[in-house]
């Protein structure tokens, strides 16, 4: 008992040096860029203002936060971690589990109707859009990525090139031949599929974090060119007016021949976006059903044998240059497929939307989600993109902050923040374990601390 | 002939920067394996913190001395980026350590993130731009019209880099740090267990990193007198690309590596397209790793059966 | 069909460099059908280098490695197919490989050589039977119309698949590791991981196998139950061994013909018994001039 009491005020002690300690290095750490601000006064000259009161309130907050984790969230965390644990799966997690991805699946098919009902016609567009189609491109992309990265265990840093090439073969050839989008969206995947096997080729013999930055510089180099090929590309201007996809033939617009017209609706911009919602979702369904047959196929098993051990691979008469190539080839493809969607979609491209950014996010992603799985690469997805998109909405805040607070302004800040957090508390991902594609008598998770990540 | 001479002055004092910053990936990847993918930005932040230190001297201290305000920039600017260097490996990277391969890699990514857009937030997205700390030049020679100059802003990144390659050197070399970084590289447990502090060293050895990035960002500051919150991208990937080029690991390699970019990348701006000078350093680097992964001075990495 | 005894693989003046250092020196050797051949030799001797170029893992500096598939009788055109430049040649169910010009794979999913290693080189994410269906990849890739049948689910691929889970249950049968079928392979104890790779180098179907150590940490019970397969593998398949082993008791017990290494150079070659006395050997384990290996063997009382 006197021990005990002992121990919680040694605790007390420490806690307060700690707590000390973290404030002043936090007093360092934000002095010269919070303390004070660089403005540019009339004279175009740089001035200096100080934000004492905003320093010493960061500095306050985390000082505060410190203690709290010492006196809170770390006892808490101990409790946990000396909970004994559960050697089996309790029934609800089970049958949670068997009625999950159903209940998900669900769940978007009827989404937009849900939103319709609940905000109307005006206030759906904005609900659909921004959070059901900017999340569900994600989604794909990240599935898309899932391929490479977490089945083959290839890194790849430069995954949003191959977005950026079906985007602009989609808006190039729809422009110049007004060919239509269902014609254009399978050329796009296999241009990009193209470029993906091109650009394969060359890094075959990388491993690890070699490939993801020679990734990364073929990325990049896409997007130089695309930026300064001006003739072709419109440079930093990008290419407006691209045609949007139509209802199989009917157009979404307000003339007589137009969608609401022919269905005898009132023209209402909604019903395109619903359309565009259903479209990447079929998409994204369509790169979830091949990637559940693939795993199933010699090639699949080949992709996370290579990953486990590209030498064992070889060993057993697996040509691991076309394992990769198909890994790469097939990833691109449904990036493509993806960017096409995204032209369509946007009407407008630029370089802009395919910097190093994007592929960092669909990586984290991937990683972030648990590599391999898809539903956590889902999950990821809607973490990640919906939250920073949520920051958009959070215009209450104003009302603590005062008027000239922009919540919008905070979304990658928070978005870049989240990625090292979630890394430090999962770093295998959200989802800690992999499905067998194959079993004898019943299937048992692969816990995810024996699955490799891949060296190449 | 004469834009040959002034490119090949220009390109040294590039890659004399680039090189300060390849120090920090080739020493954080020789010790913990990692690509510090948020060096970059550390060095971006340094040059901030530079400009904040620089205008506190100028218009709030009235310091006049160029000399005096530099050499204190250079100071404020070293501890405090060294300071948070320390704090990000402490929070980001520590925890990750020995953990799977990608979690540190997707930290680093995030911390990148994170650091550009928190400049950007305090900051505001403008570029900030100061009047030129240090101006005049010698004229080296004249034929046709076209002066070859070299500015007395560049001797003194020449010479501040010099001096610091010499420290530095000094440190890794010959003092117990730098052996105990040696024993790191090599095998942390093993060196754990013969004594050496193996967090105390990876934590050092961020911490040098970080005060080379930030003379980097104060020369580049000093140089071009204009910083803006994107800054830390584009030259932490050409400084990774000087790392990978001298071989990543190797110290005189990345220094080497740094002065080979800076030169081709104004060689071919002044030669062949301004446009398309990242195109070049993107190259090399794909080039490099395709065809010479081990780098001009690397160990070669052998597969084992 | 086979003939015991006649030539499966012969290897002929294999040298293999790394820079200065000869590794394998102008060796020269022969295995025979439905034998097992044990390669010994001290630490470092260059075992595992032969391996590694038997199985195209490295690229001979020097030298002609021949395998023969079927009839023997095909073996008098080794010389024209050396002269062709061609990596192998068929005539009907009999074939002539030459292994030094065929990458790795190739050398396992053509000239059916399969191979194990000395540190265990299993996929330990996937499940056993994930490992041993990796292994029959190339006969399910053209079963599933290069993935393009697979992906619509056509029945020939479903069939397919299910003959290789078959197969895969036959062998974990054999191995003992029938129960643990749906664990992953890294979860499984050292002495089963051993078993499960040589089970998976026999799912490719190989005419000879090659195993690295197969016995280094087992205990002796799973080493005398590891002879019982090798012998049945050779019996019951037909299948030739090559071998690399440090354990006396399981070179002594199961290989035919024993070819003993050292510093790169064959010193012997023969039946274990002879191979057994020869002063050369007993040399260049003990680590001795040959001159004094009567002394030291007396010191030690050998």
């Amino acid at each position: 008992m006197s021990e005990g009491a002992a121990n919680q005020r040694i605790d007390t002690v420490a806690a307060l040096r700690d707590a000390a300690i973290t404030t002043l290095l936090a007093f360092g750490l934000f002095l010269p860029l919070i303390g004070f601000q660089t403005v540019t006064n009339i004279r175009n000259e740089l001035e200096l203002d100080t934000r004492w009161p905003l320093l010493f309130s960061i500095v306050a907050v985390v000082g505060v936060a410190r203690l709290a984790y010492s006196f809170l969230l770390a006892p808490w965390l101990e409790r946990i971690k000396q909970r004994p644990v559960a050697t089996t799966t309790p029934a609800w997690r089970t049958s949670f589990g068997k009625w999950f991805v159903p209940f998900c699946i669900g769940f978007v098919i009827v989404y937009p109707v849900i939103i319709i009902a609940a905000t109307g016609y005006g206030g759906a567009l904005k609900w659909v859009d921004n959070f059901g189609i900017q999340i569900l491109i994600y989604v794909m992309l990240g599935w898309g990525l899932n391929i490479v990265v977490g089945l083959a265990g290839l890194l790849d840093l430069g995954y949003v090139a191959f977005y950026a090439v079906g985007a602009y073969a989609y808006a190039l050839l729809a422009k110049e031949f007004g060919f239509s989008f269902w014609i254009l969206l399978p050329l796009a995947g296999v241009m990009s599929s193209f470029w993906g096997i091109l650009l394969g080729f060359p890094v075959l013999r990388l491993r690890g974090d070699y490939l993801a930055i020679v990734t990364l510089a073929f990325g990049e180099i896409i997007r130089i060119v695309l930026v300064n090929w001006v003739d072709v590309t419109n440079g930093y201007a990008g290419i407006s007016g691209i045609p949007r996809p139509s209802f199989f033939g009917i157009p979404f617009n307000a003339n007589d021949d137009g969608f609401a017209a022919t269905f005898g609706l009132e023209f209402s911009p909604i019903y395109r976006t619903i359309f565009l919602y259903y479209l990447i979702l079929a998409l994204a369904f369509l790169t979830a059903f091949v990637t559940v047959r693939l795993r199933r196929l010699p090639v699949g098993r080949a992709w996370e044998a290579l990953r486990e051990d590209e030498i064992a691979c070889r060993s057993l008469g697996i040509n691991t240059t076309h394992t990769k190539l198909t890994a790469f080839g097939m990833g691109a493809m449904f990036a493509g497929f993806a960017g096409s969607f995204f032209a369509a979609r946007q009407g407008f491209i630029s370089p802009e939307s395919f910097t190093f950014l994007e592929s960092a996010t669909i990586l984290a992603i991937v990683v972030l989600g648990g590599m391999g799985s898809q539903i956590g690469v889902a999950i990821a997805a809607i973490a990640m993109i919906g939250g920073t998109e949520i920051m958009r909405e959070l215009e209450f805040l104003k009302a603590i902050f005062g008027e000239s607070f922009d919540p919008t302004q905070y979304r990658m800040l928070l978005f870049g923040f989240a990625m090292v957090i979630i890394m430090v508390l999962r770093p295998r991902g959200l989802i800690s374990h992999r499905a067998p594609s194959v079993f004898l008598k019943e299937p048992k998770p692969v816990p995810v601390d024996l699955v490799k990540q891949g060296h190449g | 002939m004469e834009v040959f001479l002034q490119q090949l002055i220009n390109g040294i004092t590039l890659g004399s920067i680039y090189g300060l910053i390849a120090i920090g990936y080739t020493m954080v990847f020789g010790i913990i394996g990692m690509v510090n993918f948020a060096h970059g930005d550390v060095f971006m932040v340094a040059a901030f913190v530079a400009l904040v230190a620089f205008l506190i001297l100028t218009t709030w201290l009235g310091v006049s001395s160029i000399a005096v305000a530099l050499f204190v920039v250079l100071i404020v600017a070293m501890l405090f980026t060294s300071l948070v260097n320390w704090i990000i490996e402490r929070l980001a990277y520590r925890p990750l350590r020995g953990s799977f391969r990608l979690a540190p890699l997707i930290s680093a990514i995030g911390m990148s993130i994170f650091l550009s857009n928190f400049v950007q937030v305090s900051q505001g997205p403008r570029n900030k731009a100061i009047p030129p700390m240090v101006q005049g030049e010698f004229v080296l020679l004249t034929h046709n019209d076209y002066a070859v100059t070299l500015s007395f802003k560049q001797l003194i990144i020449w010479g501040v880099t010099a001096v610091l390659l010499v420290c530095f050197w000094y440190l890794v070399a010959r003092t117990r740090l730098g052996r105990a970084q040696r024993a790191c590289e090599q095998d942390q447990r093993m060196a754990a267990l013969v004594g050496v502090n193996v967090d105390q060293t990876i934590s050092l050895t961020f911490v040098i990193a970080a005060a080379l990035a930030a003379v980097a960002g104060t020369m580049y500051l000093m140089y071009y007198g204009v910083v803006s919150f994107s800054d830390g991208f584009v030259p932490g990937v050409k400084a990774f690309t000087a790392a990978v080029l001298g071989g990543i690991g190797s110290l005189p390699g990345a220094v080497i590596g740094g002065l080979l970019i800076g030169l081709i990348e104004t060689m071919w701006s002044a030669y062949f397209s301004i446009d398309y000078k990242d195109v070049a350093a993107f190259s090399v680097l794909a080039i490099t790793l395709i065809f010479l992964p081990q780098g001009l001075f690397g160990r070669p990495d052998v597969e084992k059966v | 069909m086979t003939i015991a005894g006649d030539i499966l693989l012969r290897v002929e003046h294999l040298t293999m460099r790394f820079g200065g250092l000869v590794a394998v020196d102008d060796l020269s050797f022969e295995a025979r059908q439905g034998e097992i051949t044990a390669l010994i030799g001290p630490n470092g001797a260059g075992k595992t280098t032969v391996f590694n170029c038997i199985t195209g893992f490295y690229k001979p500096s020097e030298g002609r490695l021949g395998l023969c598939h079927g009839d023997a009788a095909i073996w008098s055109e080794l010389d024209a197919l050396t002269d062709s430049g061609k990596r192998g040649i068929t005539r009907g169910d009999n074939g002539l490989y030459l292994l030094e010009r065929m990458p790795d794979y190739l050398v396992t999913q053509n000239a059916r050589v399969a191979r194990t290693f000395q540190n265990i080189r299993l996929f330990p994410g996937m499940t056993v039977l994930e490992n041993l269906l990796v292994a029959q990849h190339n006969a399910l890739m053209v079963a599933s119309g290069y993935t393009l049948f697979g992906i619509f689910g056509l029945p020939s691929y479903h069939r397919a698949e299910h003959a290789s889970i078959e197969k895969a249950r036959d062998w974990l049968n054999r191995v003992g590791l029938i129960h643990r079928a749906d664990d992953p392979a890294g979860d499984l104890p050292y002495g089963d991981q051993r078993r499960l790779e040589i089970a998976r180098a026999m799912c490719t179907d190989p005419v000879l196998l090659c195993l690295d150590e197969p016995a280094a940490g087992l205990n002796p019970r799973e080493s005398a139950q590891l002879n019982e397969l090798l012998k049945s593998i050779g019996n019951e398949h037909g299948i030739s061994i090559l071998l690399i082993e440090h354990d006396m008791s399981v070179v002594m017990e199961i290989s035919d013909h024993v070819v003993v290494l050292d510093y790169g150079i064959k010193i012997s070659d023969g039946a274990p018994d002879v191979v057994r006395n020869d002063p050369k050997v007993i040399a260049a384990y003990l680590g001795v001039p040959d001159h004094e290996v009567e002394k030291v063997g007396a010191e030690i009382g050998l």
